[in-house]
C-alpha cells in the first residue's frame, strides 16, 4: 500500500517559505510583484489589488488619506500571513499597503499568492484580505461631495472575516 | 512609573493630539480602562467620549489588548477606532 507521507517531494515543492510584508506611500506595480511571487515550483498565482472607488454623487471625485500604527500594522499582517501558511500549502506571500493621500482609481493595497495549486492560492489571498480589513491598524478618511468623514468599519467586513473561524 | 499614549485617526483628530507621556502613581494596578477614566478626569468628557466609547480599541506595546489588562512601566498604550484599511 503506497503511502502519501512516504512520497518524496520533487525539488520544487521544498523550497522554503517567502513572505514580504511592506507599507508605503509609493505606487506598486502588479506586473513586478507578479514576477516576484512565481518560480519554476509555481503552479497557480492569485493577486488581489484593491482600489480607491468613486463615491462621490456629483462626479467631483474621491480621495483618501489613509493613516496607519507604524510597527503594530507589519505585525499584525505578519501574524495573518502565518494563520494561512498554518490553513493551506503556499509558496509565497506578499503584502503591500499604501498610506498617505491617494487619489480616485490609486491603488491602495496589494495581497500576492503563490501555491502549487490554485485553490490553496485564491482561498489563503481571500483570508488574508479578509483578516487585513478587520485586524490591521489603517484608518481611511474618505472625502467626496466636499466633507471628509473618517470611514466607519462595516458589518459585512466583519462577517467577511467570521466565516473563516 | 510612565507610560506613553498614542492615539489614531478619529480618536487622534478629536483629542487634539497623537502621542503624550504620563507619569502615574505607582500604588495603583493601572489598566486602559483606568487610564482612560483618569484622562476623563484630568482634560473632561470629550476625552472619556472618545476613549471610554464601546467601539474604542486598544493596543499595548502594539499587540491589541482587553481594556483590563494591567500595565507596567514604560508601556506603550494606544486607543484606536475600528479599523478600516484595505
Amino acid at each position: 500500500m503506497k503511502s502519501r507521507s512516504f512520497r518524496q517531494l520533487p525539488e520544487a515543492e521544498r523550497v522554503e517559505f517567502q513572505a514580504e510584508v511592506e507599507i508605503r506611500e509609493d505606487d506598486f506595480s502588479l506586473e513586478e510583484e507578479y514576477r516576484a511571487l512565481v518560480d519554476s515550483g509555481t503552479g497557480a498565482c492569485v493577486l488581489f489589488s484593491g482600489l480607491v472607488r468613486d463615491i462621490s454623487t456629483d462626479n467631483s471625485g474621491t480621495v483618501l488619506e489613509l493613516e496607519h500604527y507604524p510597527g503594530m500594522v507589519e505585525a499584525e499582517i505578519s501574524t495573518i500571513i502565518n494563520e494561512a501558511r498554518g490553513r493551506w500549502s503556499l509558496r509565497r506571500i506578499r503584502v503591500i499597503h499604501r498610506v498617505g493621500r491617494l487619489q480616485q482609481s490609486d491603488q491602495i493595497v496589494l495581497v500576492g499568492v503563490s501555491s502549487a495549486h490554485r485553490g490553496d492560492a485564491f482561498a489563503a489571498c481571500e483570508f488574508i484580505m479578509d483578516y487585513l480589513k478587520t485586524r490591521a491598524p489603517i484608518w481611511k478618511k474618505e472625502g467626496a461631495d466636499g466633507k471628509h468623514d473618517w470611514v466607519e468599519q462595516r458589518n459585512s467586513d466583519l462577517d467577511a472575516t467570521s466565516r473563516w473561524t | 512609573m510612565h507610560v506613553q499614549l498614542r492615539f489614531f485617526a478619529r480618536i487622534r483628530e478629536a483629542l487634539g493630539t497623537g502621542q503624550i507621556t504620563l507619569e502615574l502613581s505607582d500604588d495603583v494596578r493601572w489598566t486602559p480602562r483606568l487610564l482612560a477614566e483618569h484622562l476623563a478626569s484630568e482634560n473632561g468628557e470629550l476625552w472619556g467620549r472618545e476613549l471610554l466609547r464601546a467601539n474604542t480599541l486598544c493596543a499595548v506595546n502594539r499587540t491589541t489588548v482587553d481594556a483590563e489588562t494591567a500595565l507596567s512601566n514604560g508601556d506603550e498604550v494606544a486607543f484606536f477606532p475600528p479599523v478600516t484599511g484595505g
